[in-house]
């Protein structure tokens, strides 16, 4: 009966569709192995003396039978012969034994929870620090929601794994192994009878395994694409209100979860499979082994004593088959998610640090001189956006970038703030390539400000320091101060100790500008690239700013990417780009006078003016 | 204090209930409206199991019979029959074993995914002031794992707590009906068992909490450290972050150090105790055979009975443990699900009331609800009427509240006095739905899903055809969009990620126009344009907002140049209105915010 329902939600199964594919980052065979092998290794001493606890608890566990065995067989015939001593030893012993397993139950459980919980610290930072260190390209393909997958319900599988599972199996294997060797002590044809269960049980486990392997893989892709919808709308829940998303979203979210349910159903009926076959298993064979015992026992060659120890061993012996199950289905799960993990670990920083960073020259002067040596750029999948150049940017000087849309303005701004590396060419810093710089060396000379001003959760105050962690108090204000921030600041509710609360809804896009130029004032690089940074403020912001570059930043090498030529004005130098090609270069006040496209860009701008 | 320390990235428990705790019986029946559609299959699933353990009860009887009759008389022609009825008595319990988990797979598989979908859908029905109070992650870790820790309940250890105690109580009696002197030993650790449990249940349940919100706080950490990825890499800060992190888990670590230290407490009182109580009965139950008062049969029956229910005695631990995790994430789920849903008081009101057409709004104050009492409110009594087919730029200095202000129309917030109205209906009456349709909005940061080109862009109007998908994006100058890779169909990632913020921006423009809206909203939408581009969107622009009644926040003299008038916000009041060119004359603070010419200008700065 039970098989027919489990083929019937087999055949369901096979009409879900499958789940979205997944990210193709291929996971090298055997890294999810290899990664567990890494995260219990610094552990083995621990673990080795857990394993020592376990197998003492379980022999004193395990000898109670025996000892029921013995006080039936020895000490009951004793006490009618008036002898208690026996009987005495052996309840002495049982109490003895109880006592001794219970202490180091309590040890076992505190030990390996000690472990795991080291084993998942490890992991975590792991993931977490893995994920800061791979490159943007990487970040804009895997999608944020995936990583946070990653990071939280994968790594919770694991969990699931060492909390429960370690235990499970350590008890199953050694209680297995244990009575094993006290049945065959026993009686060894009994004992070789018993054992031959194993060979149908293994036939089963590998079954299950094999099978719930593939149900648990599906399983981690379903519920890393329900957390990529969740966190999709919980952070773009003003359009989604606005626009009335909620029902189409229900409906797409309705089709990941059920696939994700499907999943998990499919998971429990294998694993249902899985526990019938092996009780059946277990059921068969002890009703074997009684009917053999009983005729040995008619026979007169095994005592009572011994039969009744062995039915209650081997009650024992399969008693853990519902753990193993247990065991089995948290590893499956886990497994499935330490491949995710793994293949997520395994994928190197496409900007990697150097392994021996070369310095950079010191000098008084505090901005630095910025070169493109035959420089090109092409994305991964062959499309070229900016064709072999040089440029050279001496320090001190400010230069502006302009050009439309998609004219390859950012992709020159992350080249110099090495969010990538070039295809062809280098890019130096004061002669230096900037792969040679080791990445603290190369943020605190080189600092970037875009568009995007997330704010991150804490008080207005540290987000700006942010920019330097060493900063005191005075400092943050002043470069809030320096930047025209600080009015707005002070007047938060709690000034700068006001929590911006989730993604600094509080605070308007503009404002949020501003915090982001006050980190990069606190920053003092010697290189600073603003990358469409003024695009939310209002004129007088935009003058703060200015103002800013001028004094505080004054003789630090700028590069400005904007559209507003008001900021652009007040540059030295003047590029501008089209298709990924510099098409114009000079200084502003000659190419205004001129007759090319930053001549057209400005009258068409001072038009927009007032 | 400020510069050592990164954002704390996690607003950690703050979360957790006030007042006295909740019962875990009575949090865990808060899952009964999900498992109600279950029930049955639940029934039947502790049905199996029950059977099954009673059958596993009677072995220790057949056992009995087997050793006291066959055995004792060396008849083995009375083996047979003994031993077919154990084989069945396995098999059917294996049979049992198995039912007991198909038949509540995949119904609780759906129980599950129905919670997740409810919590979800309240999720995007809450207000938006709800969601800028709870960190994301805290909002996921109660979908995911918490989700996960319910439907666990439901499958095993409610069916276990169940079926544990009814197996314990039949084994009693059993045990009683072998001996009863035998069977008051083994029972009297139950009296402390008991007791502890209850002490352990209280203690245990407030780390449950602790640890399921210090998870949902990583996962917060996590999801900013990724969104915020380019700050943190550009500053090169990304090691700070992962300190951040690390403690954070290093936290979790110690709570569940701490969880694990009770449990273990537990275990080894509810192992050890039954097995001090077994040992005594072993010695009295020997010297009563010894004295020919008890059966061999009926002693190994009893201590094969006493030894088949430690399982249940040993299970009320975990199942205790477990009972109390899944009675907290209930509470999480329910702190949301509680959370009021904004009333849509909505009906199809009377019309224009006065006759009036246009977006009116009179004496609109709003604060945000977790403002400090001392604080004032941020609009303190706007006034203002945007006529029909009128554009009306909405200028203020940063942080003056324009957003807020134009979050109010499609009541992203609700205004906290004054009333809005739209052609004469006080938007409070107009249903949700509609009202949203009524109005279209671009916002400031243009938010792109997981989706197509067009089917971002149509989510201004489901029911478009291709033809206004393509004026739309002929409007906002999104002529890029027929060179990516698929045209319209390209999907853009998450966050739109793949493409640049002029493009996304023009996106959320084409979204916003599309349906052509009565009400149009447009929150700085050429911020992030490049002139050429700006020109252009403005001259499309123009065309579409000639029949429509606009509200274009606006920072610079181009995009004031769209609308007819002006307003400008000053100190949470509208402060003047007029045209572009009056207000220049008239508003000083008009005048500053557009030329920068009355702030304090330092030499070698041109100005206009």
């Amino acid at each position: 009966m039970s098989t027919t329902a489990v083929d019937a939600a087999e055949e369901l199964a096979e009409e879900l569709p499958a789940p979205a594919e997944d990210e193709d980052i291929p996971v090298p065979a055997g890294a999810a192995r290899r990664l567990l092998g890494e995260l219990l290794g610094p552990h083995r001493g621990r673990i080795a003396l857990a394993m020592l606890v376990i197998l003492v608890q379980q022999a004193a566990l395990q000898t109670g039978p025996l000892l029921v065995a013995f006080a039936m067989d020895r000490g009951i015939p004793a006490l009618r012969d008036h002898d208690s001593g026996p009987l005495i030893a052996v309840i002495a012993a049982y109490l003895g034994c109880a006592a001794l397993s219970t202490v180091l139950q309590r040890a076992f459980i505190r030990f390996s929870a000690r472990i795991n919980q080291d084993v998942l610290l490890d992991l975590r930072g792991r993931i977490f620090r893995h994920a800061q260190r791979l490159s943007l390209d990487f970040h804009e393909r895997y999608t944020s929601g995936r990583i946070i997958s990653r990071a939280t319900s994968d790594v919770d599988a694991l969990r699931e794994l060492l909390a429960e599972g370690l235990q499970e199996l350590l008890s199953v294997v050694l209680s297995v192994f244990w009575i094993s060797l006290v049945l065959m002590v026993m009686d060894w044809r009994l004992g070789l009878l018993s054992l031959l269960s194993f060979l149908p049980m293994y036939l089963s486990i590998r079954s299950f395994r094999r099978r719930s392997q593939r149900v648990y893989r599906r399983s981690r892709t379903a519920v890393a694409a329900v957390i990529v919808r969740f966190t999709e709308t919980m952070n773009g829940i003003r359009p989604v209100q606005a626009f009335r998303r909620e029902r189409a979203n229900d409906e797409a979210f309705g089709t990941v979860n059920h696939q994700y349910a499907g999943t998990t159903a499919d998971g429990l009926l294998e694993m249902a499979r899985y526990v019938t076959t092996s009780r059946a298993i277990a059921n068969v064979w002890i009703t074997g082994v009684v009917v053999a015992g009983a005729l040995l026992v008619a026979d007169g060659s095994v005592e009572l004593g011994v039969l009744t120890a062995f039915v209650l061993y081997l009650r024992r012996l399969y008693e853990p088959l519902d753990q193993l199950a247990m065991f089995l289905n948290s590893y499956q799960s886990a497994a499935a998610a330490l491949e995710k993990i793994a293949g997520l670990l395994a994928h190197e920083p496409s900007v990697p640090e150097p392994a021996d960073p070369a310095p950079l020259p010191e000098h008084p002067v505090k901005g630095r001189t910025v070169s493109f040596d035959g420089v090109r750029f092409a994305y991964r999948t062959g499309k070229e956006v900016l064709p072999r150049f040089d440029l050279v940017l001496p320090a001190g000087r400010t230069t502006a970038v302009v050009g439309a849309t998609g004219a390859g303005k950012s992709t020159l701004a992350k080249l110099l703030a090495r969010f990538y590396d070039p295809t062809d060419g280098r890019v130096a810093l004061d002669g230096v390539d900037l792969r040679e710089l080791s990445g603290e060396e190369l943020r605190r000379n080189i600092v970037m400000v875009t568009q995007e001003s997330f704010l991150f959760s804490g008080t207005v105050a540290e987000n700006i320091a942010i920019g330097r962690p060493g900063a005191t108090r005075e400092e943050v204000e002043q470069a809030a101060r320096d930047i025209g921030a600080y009015d707005f600041v002070a007047a938060l509710p709690e000034g700068f100790d006001t929590d911006v609360r989730k993604r600094g809804g509080r605070i308007s896009a503009g404002q949020r500008q501003l915090v982001a130029f006050a980190r990069a004032l606190l920053a003092d690089p010697a290189v600073l690239i603003l990358d469409e940074a003024t695009s939310s403020l209002d004129v007088p912001g935009e003058q703060a700013v200015q103002r800013a570059m001028r004094t505080v930043l004054a003789g630090r090498t700028a590069v400005v990417i904007a559209h507003r030529l008001s900021t652009v004005e007040i540059a030295d130098r003047v590029l501008v780009m089209d298709q990924g090609r510099i098409v114009e270069d000079g200084r502003p006040a000659d190419l205004i006078g001129g007759r090319g496209r930053f001549a057209d860009l400005h009258r068409t701008w001072r038009d927009s003016l007032v | 204090m400020t510069g050592q320390r990164l954002p704390s990235a996690a607003m950690s428990t703050n979360q957790a209930p006030d007042g006295p705790r909740r019962s875990t019986v009575r949090s865990l029946l808060r899952l009964w409206p999900y498992a109600r559609v279950a029930r049955w299959r639940i029934a039947g699933s502790v049905a199996a199991a029950l059977t099954a353990s009673v059958s596993v009860l009677a072995v220790p009887v057949v056992l009995r019979r087997i050793v006291d009759g066959p055995i004792a008389d060396h008849d083995m022609a009375a083996l047979w029959p003994l031993a077919g009825l154990l084989l069945l008595l396995g098999l059917a319990e294996a049979g049992l074993f198995g039912v007991r988990r198909v038949v509540v797979a995949r119904p609780l598989a759906r129980v599950e995914a129905a919670m997740r979908g409810d919590l979800y859908a309240k999720l995007q029905r809450l207000p938006v002031s709800f969601h800028d109070r709870w960190p994301s992650g805290q909002l996921l870790s109660r979908a995911t794992s918490d989700m996960f820790t319910m439907r666990l309940f439901l499958a095993f250890p409610l069916v276990f707590l169940i079926v544990n105690c009814t197996v314990f109580l039949v084994g009693t009696g059993l045990m009683f009906t072998l001996d009863w002197r035998l069977a008051l030993i083994a029972l009297i650790p139950m009296g402390p068992l008991t007791w502890l449990t209850h002490h352990f249940e209280q203690r245990y349940s407030g780390a449950a909490r602790r640890a399921q919100d210090q998870n949902g706080d990583l996962a917060t950490v996590v999801e900013e450290s990724v969104l915020g990825i380019r700050i943190l890499k550009a500053f090169g800060r990304h090691r700070t972050m992962a300190e951040r992190f690390a403690e954070q888990s290093r936290s979790l670590r110690e709570t569940e150090l701490g969880k694990a230290g009770m449990l273990a407490n537990l275990w080894a009182v509810i192992v050890g105790l039954p097995e001090l109580a077994l040992g005594a009965a072993l010695a009295l139950g020997a010297v009563l055979v010894a004295h020919d008062e008890m059966s061999a049969g009926t002693l190994v029956a009893f201590l094969s009975t006493a030894l088949a229910l430690r399982w249940p005695v040993e299970s009320l631990g975990w199942l205790v443990a477990y009972a109390n995790e899944a009675a907290t994430a209930t509470d999480r789920f329910y702190e949301v699900m509680d959370e009021p849903e904004p009333a849509d008081t909505g009906q199809d009101g009377p019309g224009p009331a006065d006759g009036e057409r246009g977006i009116r709004l009179s004496g609109v104050r709003f604060r945000y609800p977790d403002a400090p009492a001392d604080s004032p409110d941020l609009l303190c009594g706007i006034d203002l009427h945007v006529r029909p087919g009128e554009t009306m730029a909405l200028v203020g200095a940063t942080g003056s509240g324009k957003t807020t202000l134009t979050a109010l129309l499609p009541r992203l917030y609700e205004a906290t006095g004054g009333t809005v109205a739209l052609d004469g209906r006080d938007i409070r009456t107009i249903p949700r739905a509609e009202l949203r349709e009524l109005v279209a909005v671009a916002f400031e940061e243009p938010t792109l899903f997981s989706a197509s080109v067009a089917e971002n862009v149509l989510m201004g109007a489901p029911a478009a055809g291709p033809d206004r998908l393509a004026a739309a994006l002929d409007t906002a100058q999104a002529d890029f969009v027929d060179r990516l890779p698929a045209g319209t169909a390209t999907q853009v990632g998450e966050q739109g990620l793949s493409l640049s913020g002029g493009q996304r921006q023009r996106l959320a423009l084409a979204r916003a126009v599309v349906g052509d809206p009565r009400f149009l909203v447009l929150d700085d939408p050429l911020s992030a344009l490049d002139v050429h581009t700006e020109a252009l969107v403005e001259q499309a622009l123009r065309r579409v907002l000639d029949g429509t009644t606009a509200l274009v926040v606006a920072h610079r003299p181009s995009t004031v140049m769209l609308a007819d008038r002006v307003a400008v916000l000053h100190e949470g009041r509208i402060a003047a209105v007029g045209t572009h060119h009056e207000l220049l004359q008239s508003s000083a603070v008009y005048r500053e915010l557009m030329t920068g010419e009355a702030a304090p200008v330092p030499e070698g700065i041109s100005t206009r």
